[in-house]
């Protein structure tokens, strides 16, 4: 299976993502008397796991069968080990995660012989977005990668032009962060 | 005095085509950096008629963007409102009922033969032959009556709701699309005369703008394109929406990845919609048009969502991120004619002028869609 191989593939770039995980478990027989304590019953301990984020999605829900979280330095690896199994690039995006202080870049991979939508995201300082190019490696991510520097302003360095794409040739701002006023 | 010798060869000049040049159907514009008649380099600039799609849908709430949808690709717009719908419906776990879905097939597949019609029509004209466009949209001319008639637009519909459709069809518009598709039938032998067998044409296409399918995937090329290059790839077939599952139809592919082979390949997928049409005609149930209790303020579950329907020009794919209220918190449109428009500069390396023209017009360029 295709999803099999590239989750083999991209497990060792994937980022350790910490999880609280609460588990309930019963507590001994309340002493008699105590019974009026709803929550008694219960003891919940809350336990720290470390996983890297690659996870499997649900197709019908999300639109998606994997969704991979990696460092900013190893989307270039990521995309090369997704070349190598034949995908093709769809689309390069932004989010501006104003709250959290982060700008995450999507990566929205395909395959053409077996339905595969793999996503790979990477996370960004908003203060300095940089991430490196995948040009090198999908030529296509060229034009994606400078209309996302466009909205967004993410420096892709080692990318060959990076001035204004859709905006006017004299644009110096990037209309899709969160606190951009027209 | 010793003069410096000069590689001839380099002697390069820079042509402007376009942003108002007829053949980029727009306003593209292409620096263009020439050899004499050869290509050295080609750039396409874009922009020109940015309106920024992308930051409207965070300003408004997820129905109010529907008629966005369709000022993208206006001549394949219903996929574009197709393809939302679904986005959003997926988000909000709707299930849209069985009659509604067949009659967004049988839209869309008109809209399709709409959109190859003009196509056909103003790439012959790129190439220089004017009568074949006249009959092209003399044909087209009656589809965009059919729909006119049911979704009361005749280029920028906003015919599908969440959870279904605006209006009902009526049995106007079944015989109308019965009639239409007898006459389109006997018309198709008529243009493989008058066009594809010309020997002109043939010429002017055969051998020429090859797109290998390593230089696809490195672009992500998609649609006829892509098929036009023995790729095997149709979102209806390989990621099956709507009721794409119960209809007979085949994927046209072939393997020469030419020009003519992306000419053949809409010249086919107008039968092939066609019968798609006639069979969602004959299997189209009884039953209501719109889902019950789709809420009046719709608030997606937080998280991301994609969703991609295959347009008349390939993958059209949304990409939304919901943050659990009225508005989307980001959404990603993914055009097919953007990535396929990436490969032109690498394509026509070395071609000349008239034969890069003809590799553009097999692109089945829209630049609103490109530009969004």
């Amino acid at each position: 299976m295709l999803i099999d191989e590239i989750k083999q593939a991209l497990a060792n770039l994937a980022v350790i993502e910490k999880k609280e995980v609460k588990t309930e478990t019963a507590a001994p027989a309340p002493a008699e008397g105590e019974t009026d304590q709803a929550d008694a019953g219960k003891i919940v301990t809350t336990e720290v796991i470390e996983e890297p984020a690659l996870h499997q999605t649900d197709y019908a829900q999300k639109g998606y069968h994997l969704d991979i979280t990696v460092a900013p330095d190893d989307v270039v690896s990521a995309a090369k080990q997704l070349l190598k199994l034949g995908f093709f690039i769809e689309a390069v995006t932004g989010v501006d995660w104003i709250k959290e202080n982060q700008l995450e870049v999507v990566y929205d991979y395909n395959h053409w012989d077996e339905c595969c939508r793999v996503v790979v995201r990477t996370f960004l300082d908003r203060e300095k977005p940089e991430v490196p190019t995948i040009s090198e490696v999908y030529s296509g991510a060229n034009w994606h990668e400078r209309e996302t520097h466009d909205f967004f302003g993410i420096s892709f360095l080692g990318h060959p032009d990076l001035s204004p794409f859709l905006l006017p040739e004299d644009a110096d701002y990037h209309p899709l962060l969160k606190d951009f006023k027209a | 005095m010793t003069l410096e010798v000069v590689d001839k060869s380099l002697e390069t000049f820079v042509l402007n085509l376009g942003p108002q040049h007829p053949a980029t159907h727009g306003v593209l514009r292409v620096k263009l950096t020439m050899d004499g008649e050869y290509i050295v380099h080609a750039e396409p600039v874009l922009g020109y008629i940015h309106r920024m799609h992308e930051k409207m849908g965070e300003n408004r709430t997820w129905a109010q963007y529907m008629p966005n949808t369709a000022r993208m690709d206006y001549l394949a717009a219903l996929s574009y409102n197709h393809g939302y719908a679904a986005a959003v419906e997926r988000a909000m776990g709707i299930e849209v009922p069985e009659r509604a879905e067949y009659i967004r097939c049988i839209t869309v597949e008109l809209n399709r033969i709409a959109s190859h019609l003009l196509w056909f029509g103003a790439f012959v004209l790129d190439l220089g032959g004017f009568t074949p466009l006249l009959y092209a949209f003399d044909d087209r001319e009656q589809i965009l009556d059919l729909l006119e008639a049911i979704t009361g637009a005749r280029l920028t519909f906003c015919y599908f709701r969440f959870g279904g459709l605006y209006n009902d069809i009526d049995d106007d518009f079944i015989t109308g699309t019965r009639a239409f598709i007898k006459r389109l039938r006997s018309r198709m032998p008529m243009y493989h005369d008058l066009v594809t067998n010309n020997i002109i044409l043939i010429k002017r296409l055969k051998e020429i703008g090859p797109i290998s399918q390593e230089m696809a995937r490195r672009y992500g090329a998609t649609g006829p394109v892509l098929r036009g290059s023995g790729v095997n790839f149709d979102v209806r077939k390989h990621e099956p929406y709507s009721v794409y599952p119960e209809f007979d139809f085949d994927i046209p592919v072939y393997s020469e990845g030419d020009s003519m082979a992306r000419y053949m390949v809409r010249m086919d997928e107008i039968e092939q919609s066609m019968r798609i049409v006639e069979q969602g005609l004959d299997k189209l149930p009884e039953g209501p048009i719109m889902a019950e209790k789709v809420p009046k303020i719709l608030k997606p579950p937080k998280g991301d969502y994609y969703c991609a329907v295959e347009a008349a020009r390939g993958s059209f794919g949304i990409r939304l991120v919901s943050d659990g209220t009225n508005t989307p918190y980001r959404l990603k449109l993914r055009s097919p004619t953007f990535s396929n428009l990436s490969l032109f500069s690498e394509a026509c390396h070395g071609m000349i002028m008239a034969d890069a023209l003809a590799l553009m017009g097999t692109l089945d360029l829209v630049i609103p869609e490109i530009d969004r």
